[in-house]
């Protein structure tokens, strides 16, 4: 079963920008899904729409089968949201936020602060339940919206950048409760400009740009597709010029660095090779960038192009 | 942690009512939490009006449609501000939701239009009815009043106090600034409010001035209200229903239309 169902999704703005021109995007139930683009590509608008935000100029959106214009409350129940910007009322506590929140899903009181006390807990925001929300950090305003999203344990949970500006250690921890709100069975759809974030949680992934959809598959798959991976290589002494090497196209960046590209298949025993020949002595090696940074920026710029 | 089952959702009708007394309690937690400026500034106005207009100067004006004229302004001075607090706390908690954006909770979630609108509007009656009941103990420091018609009274009240609640939300649904929240009670409201009989009885004015005041909608609500405390007024009663009915009607269709579409709090 489908969790989401988009057809022809359009958007047109008042000031005439098109900022979807006709997406179609399916996600399956249980799914932990990317949604990736640029600044601009859409992202925010299509999900804008899924959450009842914007309004479409056209096409068609399926939450778990039912439509979302003619059962828009019936889906609205199935779906969490936590939005790009912080959008709560900064005066009142974390627990009222949470215990409002799922009122207006018509979840009563005490279940209601049952569920804000467990998901305050685990989001580690128990101590700053009962101050203001004004006096959070920006990363725990972030985990906050997480739990608020949650409160009437929606079945398809959409993320807007949820880890934007959130330190590495809040961000690992995050992943680590996301995936485990994913193993419970909630959908997940989630939008970054962390590619590392996209590739290490979601299993499928779609690429859009200028209000189109210009990739959808597996991560994997699109993974086995990207042809070329650029590595950095540390050297042990200045290389005066960039080496020449055949079958490999090198850039010296720094006086004591070089990236190189390779194809996916080729030997690096030969790059190896080549470099020690002419006396280069590498200290150590890494990706310049993710592999799933790396094959949306080569897309992305193709798209520029086209 | 996902435990909903989709075989077993509640019904919207069941959701929509716990999100409605979600909405007020919310509502009136807004308004109480910070009392300091919601509450207690009406109550020192209501006396700076009733040591000014009532004590000061109505002892030397005498008696006003039979009564003494602090008894004959008290009613329009707990009118006033029962129509201004109604009103301020809807276009505020409002466009405050707009603001901050927190206004999107509600529009996520799968609650009517109207749901959120009442919401709002019992936040601002009960706002009005906190205010005027303080008002109105206020105004036992300077005269003894008694209710002559109390269920006439509270009806107005809890009517007016709705009328002006809607006119505030459609205040701030086309608001885009606090700019905007300001012009409709400063140069709308507030002459409406003073030219709608607190201080004086219409009847003393020139027909031609008497014949303006009659179509506006206030001097209604005020002698409605006086009616139900002294028992007079310039009209008929049911003159009062009836616009304040007519009105509400109106403002509500206008103010479930604009959510329906979305004007100010959707893209």
């Amino acid at each position: 079963m489908y969790a989401l169902e988009i057809s022809q999704l359009q958007k047109t703005y008042d000031n005439g920008h098109q900022a979807l021109s006709g997406i179609d995007l399916t996600v399956e139930s249980g799914d932990f899904f990317a949604l990736l683009g640029p600044n601009g590509a859409g992202k925010s608008t299509a999900i804008g729409i899924i959450s009842s935000l914007v309004n479409s100029s056209g096409g068609e959106i399926k939450i778990f089968g039912k439509d979302l214009v003619h059962e828009r409350n019936t889906c609205k129940l199935d779906i969490g949201l936590v939005p790009q910007e912080i959008n709560f009322n900064i005066f009142e506590t974390p627990m009222n936020i949470l215990v409002t929140q799922a009122g207006y899903y018509g979840v009563g009181k005490a279940i209601a602060s049952e569920r804000a006390e467990k998901y305050l807990k685990l989001l580690e925001l128990w101590d700053k339940g009962s101050e203001p929300a004004r006096q959070m950090s920006g990363g725990m305003k972030r985990r906050l919206m997480i739990a608020r999203a949650l409160m009437h344990e929606p079945r398809l949970l959409i993320l807007d950048e949820p880890t934007a500006g959130v330190d590495i250690e809040i961000r690992r921890s995050m992943w680590e409760f996301l995936e485990e709100i994913n193993r419970s069975g909630t959908t997940i759809i989630l939008t970054t400009h962390y590619l590392e974030e996209a590739e290490t949680l979601c299993r499928n992934v779609a690429i859009i740009d200028k209000g189109r959809i210009v990739e959808q598959g597996a991560v994997s798959d699109l993974l086995s597709r990207s042809m070329v991976q650029t590595f950095v290589l540390d050297l042990k002494d200045t290389a005066v010029k960039s080496p020449v090497l055949d079958g490999y196209k090198v850039v010296r960046c720094e006086d004591k660095r070089l990236d190189v590209e390779v194809v996916v298949g080729q030997s690096m025993n030969g790059l190896f090779g080549q470099l020690q020949q002419q006396g280069f002595e590498v200290t150590s090696m890494r990706n310049k960038s993710n592999r799933l940074e790396e094959f949306f920026l080569r897309l992305v710029s193709q798209s520029e192009a086209a | 942690m996902n435990t909903a089952d989709p075989t077993t959702s509640p019904s919207i009708t069941a959701v929509n009512w716990v999100a409605f007394k979600t909405l007020v309690v919310k509502e009136i937690r807004r308004f109480m939490r910070i009392w300091v400026q919601t509450i207690v500034p009406p109550a020192v106005s209501a006396v700076l009006y009733m040591m000014i207009f009532g004590k000061l100067i109505g002892d030397r004006i005498g008696v006003m449609d039979g009564h003494s004229y602090i008894n004959f302004v008290v009613p329009g001075i707990i009118m006033m501000a029962i129509i201004t607090n109604s009103y301020s706390n809807a276009v505020s908690s409002f466009f405050g939701a707009k603001f901050q954006s927190h206004i999107e909770e509600m529009l996520i979630a799968p609650i009517h239009n109207w749901v959120i609108l009442a919401g709002f509007v019992v936040g601002g009656v009960c706002r009005g009815l906190c205010v005027g009941a303080l008002v109105a103990a206020v105004s036992l420091l300077f005269t003894r009043i008694t209710v002559e018609n109390p269920l006439i009274t509270i009806m107005v009240v809890v009517l007016t106090s709705t009328l002006f609640a809607i006119g505030g939300v459609i205040n701030s649904v086309y608001a885009k600034s606090f700019d905007d929240i300001s012009i409709i009670p400063n140069f709308v409201l507030t002459p409406l409010t003073y030219l709608g009989g607190i201080f004086y009885s219409v009847k003393l004015l020139p027909e031609f001035w008497y014949n303006v005041s009659l179509v506006n909608p206030v001097l209604y609500m005020i002698n409605g209200f006086r009616y139900g405390i002294l028992g007079s007024s310039d009209f008929p009663i049911w003159w009062s229903f009836f616009v304040i009915v007519i009105f509400i009607l109106l403002l509500a269709a206008v103010a479930l239309h604009l959510m329906n579409k979305g004007v100010g709090i959707k893209s």
